[in-house]
């Protein structure tokens, strides 16, 4: 399969975008160029186990390489193992639905799907590539649509919000970048991934790289205490911009803390190890407890993000095959669910213009559809099995006890108590919003979901359920490569 | 051999109702939705039977012990090497008896269902509800994994808030399911600690390896388990005791037992199937499927579990006698009955003749499941002829309603444990083991037997002797339910009659061993004649009207009141969770975050800002500044190389 593909879709989609003449082409060409995209993520997935079906080993499948510039030895050089498979997956699931949600945008509708494409095509570019001048290329082209999202078709205090996001993002994007250089530098002027990972660079050396990179990537992705543009993004931005922050750009945050930080900086990742571990087991909890307190939806399910990604880095800082793979299935869970929370939460303001949680009631009798939707997205993130969410934390959980001393013992178990604390706050928002009598009598006119947002939700659950329910073919794809960085760390 | 298919069919059927009725139930099967959900747990039942019949007559024992087979164990999950998540079937003599009181059950409440919910908006909802319970039950039941258990444990869980707050528009209820939910979740979070320490501890999440690994003390796992202690106990009494809890949540023991009255506010049928037969046995079959390492490796442990269970007995049986709702009254009798499980399994140890405490739990699970959905089920006769559930509302109901009278007579003799109803025989079993054990629970149980007679006859004496003349009015009241809610009382009245003659003890031990229970008459002796003095109590206090109820009430003063008052609990609760966690860690973590955490930020933003605005003004434009600036650099350059490189 050729992963030029991948990026060459969504590019021909945003021009045709930008040379479509009117709303319904720009609407009908972003969808089916999403779907499309939808298509080849699902091709990549079986092309990518039939060639390891077939014992192709190698570590990267379909890798690609052509020079870009030899005398600073940069290349394009791109390639797939079972991660970025899965966060390709994930990423044209959610872009798909956000398409999808977002039909009825009226202003500068042309502008809009744009920017979304832009943005997708970034992270498609990011999961696929194995040279980190290209990678951090494609990383910043997610930036930028993010903070004109939120700018032009926010809410609220949307330009105190974009300004927020896009300066703490590109603060994090500058120290990534220190950690890049300071890698090109010391490791024989490469960019290469895959050479990268073969080079020993010094115990001391990457003591210092590591934190830039860590915490740079860990900006993105919600790192505690760098997590603070995540409420007042979300809270601001419009219903696919959420879905895109934290389905994808928290992603592309979580997977550089592995793939670029651990990966490369074993000796710095296991000297942070403990820092890691104790700050997200922080972020779990204390972004539980935050969560409960919040009364606007989009303010409980950016906390609740907080602390759900939390157990992404405890999985990273806990260094066991395990909890690495755990991690990893918590990306992807939590980023179809928390789309999915934010889509549900959009459709219900659309018709309520009211995200208050106070103000809501009954609007199971209402909307039956959407309040069944947001039903399965609470008790997906609260944990309960069958759904995407159990099989990434009860996987993470089993990894971090495999490292027994009372230090990994105790985060363990501080962390397995957010199980309570999250039920707290799922059947709070869901008892006041979804259950209970109509409180507000102009309710009772509202409609249920239209068609592209059922199919929007009906993309995510199926998502969501595929992962709950059969979680072995996805664990089977993230395990391998978990395990050759798990390699990595313990110097095999 | 066990037939794998015959036995996965038994909970997929169920599934295979949920998802057809819950998916397509509203637009296809408005009406006939009861009938599908009823036809497939009909043949669930079958096979169910079928397979008991199978086991314990046909292939199940060899050489006079009854076999444990593990089939199918397909790999779900995978963590480690040889540490996954295997969805298996265990089949032994506990498992299938379960097998046969939950598809029973079941089907009795699905059959009751179709007269007690007809003309319900939301029917066939309902029955999708009822099915994934259902399986969910069954998936637990068949779990040879100890995470397979846990999945459907939580499955358990989530369908039985489904059912609490099946009428979602009533505040009681929602708060009822969140509560339930919440409150077993706290204790299913000991559970999934306790699942952790015992499977690291041995290796292997398979029920039969663990139990297997733990067991035999001489094993290096046990050994270096045992070495490794904190707080004073080894990791595999934290394991056993963090398992435990979670049993103890799920069967609404002392102190976890706050959720199970409020749970009444889901439709009746529901409480007789979740929170008096099935659901809250999960707890006791926990524990009764981990028994050899409770019993083996943790004593301890397994002696917590017969306190727990003595004090929940007493505590209930207490609170019921002053209660007044009909169906909170049973659910303390419930949660009392449950305890006497719990210490039975408490007293008990492992293997022969000391082992009787564990065939007498199980036995009595099995009889409390009939004669408890009996009652709920009654009960559901009387709430929906008279429309109230309380008490007071109630009397002289015996003419109105005659086959629930008769049904819920048997009922009471045989809770009260009265022979030859099946009550009696199953907790005469217990009573015996306990004595044989632990005087001190035997005493306590002692005096419960005593006063569940009493409340179950208080119950039955105000609903259908006391006022001669209901309160109701008569013009608003119906028929008494149709045939649908008949058959199930008849059907479960006979059961509560003669379940008691199975010799329970020939298929059910811990070691599959046949235990032939004897019955003493002089034994027998004590707990009888208490039994009947609750009952004469009652008869004394409630068959008439009178205010003689009133005056012993105002002569216990403060007891009466705080027994009514269940004892404070759920308020010592409500200080912990309103005043401790929200007030002083949600809401400072939540302010600490907007002010602290996000105040750096902005700060950070804010003295760049004022940095910049500083040295904006350096550029003036007026070419006299810029000279100045000029000369004075010139000047001090100038300084410098003279004075300090010279």
């Amino acid at each position: 399969m050729n992963l030029l593909l991948l990026i060459g879709l969504p590019v021909l989609t945003a021009l045709a975008v930008l040379l479509s003449r009117n709303k319904q082409q720009v609407k009908w060409i972003s969808l089916l160029g999403s779907l499309a995209q939808l298509g080849l993520a699902i091709a990549l997935l079986f092309a990518f186990r039939q060639e390891r079906a077939a014992n192709n080993t190698a570590q990267m499948l379909f890798e690609q390489h052509y020079k870009l510039f030899a005398a600073l030895n940069i290349n394009f050089h791109i390639g797939v193992d079972g991660i970025s498979v899965a966060m390709v997956l994930l990423t044209s699931f959610v872009v798909m639905a956000g398409v999808l949600v977002s039909w009825n945008i009226e202003k500068m509708t042309k502008e809009f799907y744009f920017l979304l494409i832009l943005l997708a095509l970034g992270a498609y570019g990011f999961f696929i590539s194995l040279d980190l001048f290209i990678l951090f290329f494609f990383l910043e082209i997610s930036v930028i649509p993010k903070y004109l999202l939120i700018g032009i078709w926010g809410s609220g205090r949307k330009e105190y919000s974009a300004n927020k996001l896009a300066l703490m993002l590109m603060g994090g994007s500058a120290l990534i970048l220190v950690g890049i250089l300071g890698l090109y530098f010391t490791a024989g002027h490469s960019f290469d991934l895959l050479s990268l990972s073969k080079t020993n660079i010094p115990g001391n050396i990457q003591h210092i790289i590591f934190p830039f990179l860590f915490i740079g990537f860990g900006v993105f992705t919600a790192l505690f205490p760098f997590h603070t543009w995540v409420p007042d993004g979300h809270s601001s931005a419009p219903t696919a911009g959420s879905m895109f922050l934290a389905g994808i750009s928290m992603k592309l945050g979580g997977y550089g803390c592995l793939r670029v930080a651990t990966y490369l900086l074993p000796e710095g990742a296991k000297e942070y190890a403990n820092i890691i571990i104790i700050l997200s087991a922080i972020a779990i909890l204390y972004g539980a407890f935050a969560t409960m307190m919040q009364k606007d939806l989009k303010y409980i399910n950016a906390y609740s993000s907080v602390s759900h990604v939390g157990f992404s880095l405890l999985g990273i800082g806990m260094l066991t095959q395990t909890a690495i793979t755990g991690a990893l299935l918590q990306m992807v869970s939590h980023g179809l669910m928390t789309a999915l929370f934010f889509a549900v939460i959009g459709m219900i303001y659309d018709r309520t213009h009211t995200r208050m949680v106070a103000e809501m009631g009954g609007l199971m009798k209402v909307m039956p559809f959407i309040s069944t939707v947001f039903f399965i997205v609470g008790l997906c993130s609260l944990g309960l099995p069958g759904l995407s969410g159990f099989v990434a934390e009860i996987t993470v959980f089993m990894g971090s006890w495999q490292v027994d001393d009372t230090f990994h013992r105790i985060a363990t178990i501080i962390a397995a108590m957010s199980i309570v604390v999250t039920a707290v706050y799922i059947l709070r928002a869901i008892g006041q919003t979804v259950m209970g009598p109509v409180k507000n009598e102009n309710f009772l006119q509202l409609k249920d979901a239209t068609w592209n947002e059922k199919w929007a939700a009906i993309i995510l659950v199926a998502g969501i359920v595929a992962i709950g329910v059969a979680p072995g073919w996805l664990n089977n794809l993230l395990r391998p490569a978990a395990q050759v960085i798990m390699d990595r760390i313990s110097g095999k | 051999m066990p037939n794998a298919t015959t036995i996965a069919l038994i909970p997929l059927l169920p599934l295979a109702g949920f998802l057809l009725l819950g998916l397509f139930g509203q637009k296809l099967f408005k009406k006939s939705a009861g009938l599908i959900g009823t036809a497939l747990l009909l043949a669930a039942t079958i096979l169910a039977l079928y397979t008991a019949y199978e086991y314990f007559f046909v292939y199940g024992k060899v050489d006079g012990v009854y076999q444990k087979f593990v089939l199918l164990q397909l790999t779900w999950l995978e963590f480690y090497k040889g540490v996954s998540i295997d969805m298996g079937i265990i089949i032994d003599p506990i498992s299938v008896m379960m097998l046969v009181v939950v598809t029973f059950i079941s089907l009795m409440v699905h059959i009751y269902s179709l007269g007690y919910m007809k003309g319900e908006k939301r029917f066939s909802t309902y029955y999708s509800f009822l099915g994934l319970f259902t399986f969910s039950m069954l998936g637990l039941v068949l779990a040879s994994n100890i995470f397979q258990m846990y999945i459907f444990w939580e499955g358990v869980g989530v369908s039985s808030f489904l059912l609490i707050g099946f009428y979602y528009d009533k505040p009681s209820a929602v708060a009822a399911c969140k509560k339930a939910f919440i409150v077993t979740r706290f204790a299913d979070l000991g559970f999934l600690i306790g699942i952790l320490v015992l499977s690291y501890s041995a290796g292997t999440l398979d029920i039969g390896t663990l139990i297997q690994r733990l067991t035999s003390p001489e094993s290096n796992v046990v050994k270096t388990a045992t070495a490794y202690s904190f707080l004073g106990a080894s990791a595999l009494t934290w394991g056993a005791a963090l398992v435990f809890i979670g049993g103890a949540g799920k069967s609404a023991m002392f102190p976890l037992h706050i959720w199970l009255p409020d749970a009444m506010e889901g439709p009746t049928p529901v409480s007789a199937l979740i929170h008096a037969a099935t659901m809250v046995v999960a707890g006791v079959y926990l524990v009764a499927r981990l028994f050899p390492v409770f019993s083996i490796t943790t004593p301890g442990v397994l002696e917590i579990v017969g306190w727990v269970g003595a004090l929940s007995a007493i505590l209930a049986a207490v609170i019921a006698c002053t209660q007044t709702d009909i169906k909170r009254v049973l659910a303390y009798s419930t949660m009392s009955q449950i305890g006497f499980m719990m210490f039975a399994l408490g007293v008990s140890k492992y293997g022969g003749e000391a082992g009787s405490g564990y065939t007498a739990s199980m036995f009595h699970l099995f009889t409390h499941a009939m004669f408890k959905a009996l009652l709920f089920l009654g009960a559901g006769a009387v709430i929906h002829y008279v429309h109230s559930n309380d008490i007071k509302d109630m009397g002289g109901l015996r003419k109105y309603l005659p086959i629930t009278h008769i049904t819920f007579l048997i009922a009471c003799l045989a809770i009260a444990g009265i022979p030859p109803f099946a009550g009696f025989f199953s907790k005469e079993e217990i009573l015996h083991a306990a004595y044989q054990n632990n005087m001190a629970v035997y005493w306590i149980a002692l005096i419960t037997s005593g006063l569940t007679a009493f409340y179950m006859f208080r119950l039955y004496f105000s609903i259908f002797w006391n006022k001669e003349t209901p309160t109701f009015a008569k013009a608003t009241a119906g028929k008494e339910g149709g045939f649908a809610m008949m058959l199930p009382l008849v059907l479960l009245g006979v059961g509560a009659a003669a379940a008691g003659f199975i010799p329970f003890g020939e298929f059910v031990s811990i070691d599959g061993k046949p235990l032939v229970s004897k019955i003493n008459l002089v034994f027998s002796i004590a707990p009888v004649a208490l039994g009947l003095t609750g009952i004469m109590a009652a008869l004394w206090l409630y068959k008439k009207q009178n205010n003689r109820s009133a005056r012993l009430a105002a002569s216990l003063g403060g007891f009466y009141k705080a027994a009514y008052h269940k004892f404070y609990i759920d308020e010592i609760y409500l200080f912990i969770t309103k005043k401790i966690i929200f007030n002083l860690i949600a809401r400072p973590a939540a302010w600490f975050d907007r002010n602290v955490v996000d105040g750096l930020v902005n700060l950070t933003g804010t003295s760049i800002q004022a940095a910049s605005e500083g040295i904006k003004k350096v550029q003036s434009g007026k070419v006299q500044q810029y000279a100045i600036y000029f000369l004075t650099g010139v000047i001090v350059l100038a300084a410098l190389f003279i004075y300090i490189w010279k």
